[in-house]
């Protein structure tokens, strides 16, 4: 191999490509424009980082060293400002960004999914149960309310966080609230439970008045005890 | 295309093996291929009920373990040509059983076979578990009796979650099969109503079989009671479910026990 053999020459190759900017139009007072600006960042901190910023100056008339005052205050808010339209190319030095024309308009929709992504999914707070809970089965879900479509079968075992709601027979057993939530309720369309409790305080089937079998009823804590009581 | 049936209960002694006998002879009598296969390892009855005992050579468990060839083991029944036992080893335990080895056979027999019937053990262990492992369709024997109807609840929530259908998301096929049926006792509110039962176990309705002494009276011979003695009401019920296991829509009948002039002059005899 040769060493000592001239460098070809590479073509400069030149492509266009356009990219999508925010524009920000500043209007007077320029210092009430900003404290706006200051008030989004506050909404949401970073949301300008990394985002291309054009300014168009066409609203106001300001003189060269308004202009790199702007763009500095803009600096100091982690905003960097890719380029200036609609001013007069006497007022852009270099020490500034380059004068930019012929924008056209968009629709910033690329935004929209970024901000959906950034939020974490909310927890569930309800679980369905479409099918029966069988004899030996336990559901367990702390989060919140727990529904069943069919029945509960004896020996199985509902556990929720909140209230515990049976469109079927209620024939196992169901805690509600067990992190010690009071409030929560238990509702069933027919009950013959072997056990119910709320944040701790329970019944057995025995103590259940025999009135209410097979019933619609419901299940609350008044104070320290637990009161059934049909439903309609 | 074959179909692996698993006849369970959960509870013991509510007529598996005797349905499982019954049952496979049925659908042989229909002119389907059929072979039972025992799963009660350890405490085999099959073969007894359908009169192979005699027979027994080569076993389940020697199958799994490949001491013998599935071919070997399988004890073709001496009425019906069509009907094949495979039987459960007597000497060993559910231990002895592997998933591997149950998954072979099972793809074995659906190549040889147009129903394969999987008499499962009670409980709710190793044998049942395996039994159910593979099955596309179910028998869940019921007793209508509270502690019979809450176990058969328990393994239908079994074969919802631990068959390989279910693992893949899809559904077992589930009936429930009705025995030890007794109308005048069901009438006086001594036994859990049918309609009790199917709110309860919420599943469809494959038969009723009605206590009788036919059942007892074939067991005792080594026969089905459905080949034992075709006319009896037992054999009739078993018969209009192995047809509705075939897809077709057979009225269901609810026995009524026919009492005797005698019978109904002296009343009822202490039972």
């Amino acid at each position: 191999m040769d060493a000592s053999a001239a460098p070809t020459r590479q073509l400069v190759r030149m492509r266009g490509r356009s990219y999508v900017a925010f524009v920000f139009c500043p209007t007077v007072p320029i210092v009430g424009w900003l404290e706006e600006i200051d008030a989004t960042l506050a909404r949401s901190p970073g949301f300008f980082v990394g985002k291309p910023v054009v300014l168009d100056l066409s609203a106001v008339d300001l003189s060269q060293s308004a202009i790199s005052h702007l763009v500095a205050s803009l600096e100091q808010r982690n905003i960097r400002v890719l380029g200036i339209e609609g001013v007069d190319a006497a007022h852009v030095t270099t020490s500034m960004p380059p004068l930019l024309t012929g924008g056209r308009h968009c629709v910033l929709t690329q935004i929209e999914p970024q901000k959906a992504e950034a939020k974490p999914k909310p927890k569930s707070t309800s679980l369905l149960l479409e099918n029966p809970v069988r004899s030996g089965q336990s559901v367990v879900f702390t989060d919140g309310d727990v529904t069943v479509l069919g029945s509960v079968g004896s020996g199985a075992e509902i556990v929720a966080g909140g209230s515990i709601h049976v469109y079927g027979a209620l024939r196992g057993r169901a805690m509600a609230g067990v992190n010690g939530n009071s409030a929560a309720r238990i509702y069933c369309q027919k009950i013959e439970a072997e056990l119910l409790a709320i944040d701790g305080y329970y019944q057995t089937a025995e103590d259940i008045s025999a009135t209410l079998r097979n019933r619609p009823a419901q299940a609350w804590l008044d104070g320290e005890i637990m009161k059934i009581t049909p439903l309609n | 295309m074959a179909k692996v049936l698993v006849v369970t209960s959960g509870k013991g002694g509510v007529g598996k093996t005797t349905s499982t006998a019954a049952l496979g002879a049925a659908l042989a009598q229909l002119g389907e291929k059929v072979v039972v296969v025992d799963f009660d390892v350890g405490l085999r009855n099959l073969d007894l009920v359908l009169g192979a005992e005699r027979r027994v050579v080569f076993d389940l468990i020697n199958v799994v373990q490949g001491v013998a060839k599935l071919s070997q083991a399988l004890i073709r029944d001496k009425r019906l040509e069509n009907l094949w036992l495979l039987p459960a080893s007597q000497t060993r335990d559910k231990d002895a059983l592997t998933e591997e080895g149950v998954r072979s056979i099972i793809a074995d027999l659906r190549t040889k076979f147009d129903w394969i019937l999987c008499d499962s053990p009670a409980g709710i262990e190793r044998g049942a578990t395996l039994a159910m492992r593979y099955a596309d369709e179910a028998v869940i024997v019921t007793n209508p009796e509270v502690s019979s109807v809450r176990d058969s609840d328990r393994i239908i929530g079994m074969l919802d979650s631990k068959t390989v259908k279910a693992e893949k998301g899809e559904r077992v096929e589930k009936h429930v099969l009705i025995t030890r049926y007794d109308s005048a006792r069901a009438a006086r509110g001594e036994m859990l109503s049918i309609e009790d039962i199917l709110e309860i176990l919420a599943i469809p309705l494959l038969g009723i079989i009605p206590e009788s002494q036919d059942v007892l009276r074939a067991s005792n011979v080594g026969s089905p009671v459905t080949l034992n003695n075709a006319a009896s009401a037992p054999a009739r019920a078993y018969i209009d479910a192995v047809r509705r296991l075939m897809g077709e829509t057979v009225t269901m009948m609810v026995p009524v026990e026919r009492k005797g002039l005698m019978n109904r002059l002296l009343g009822r005899r202490a039972a």
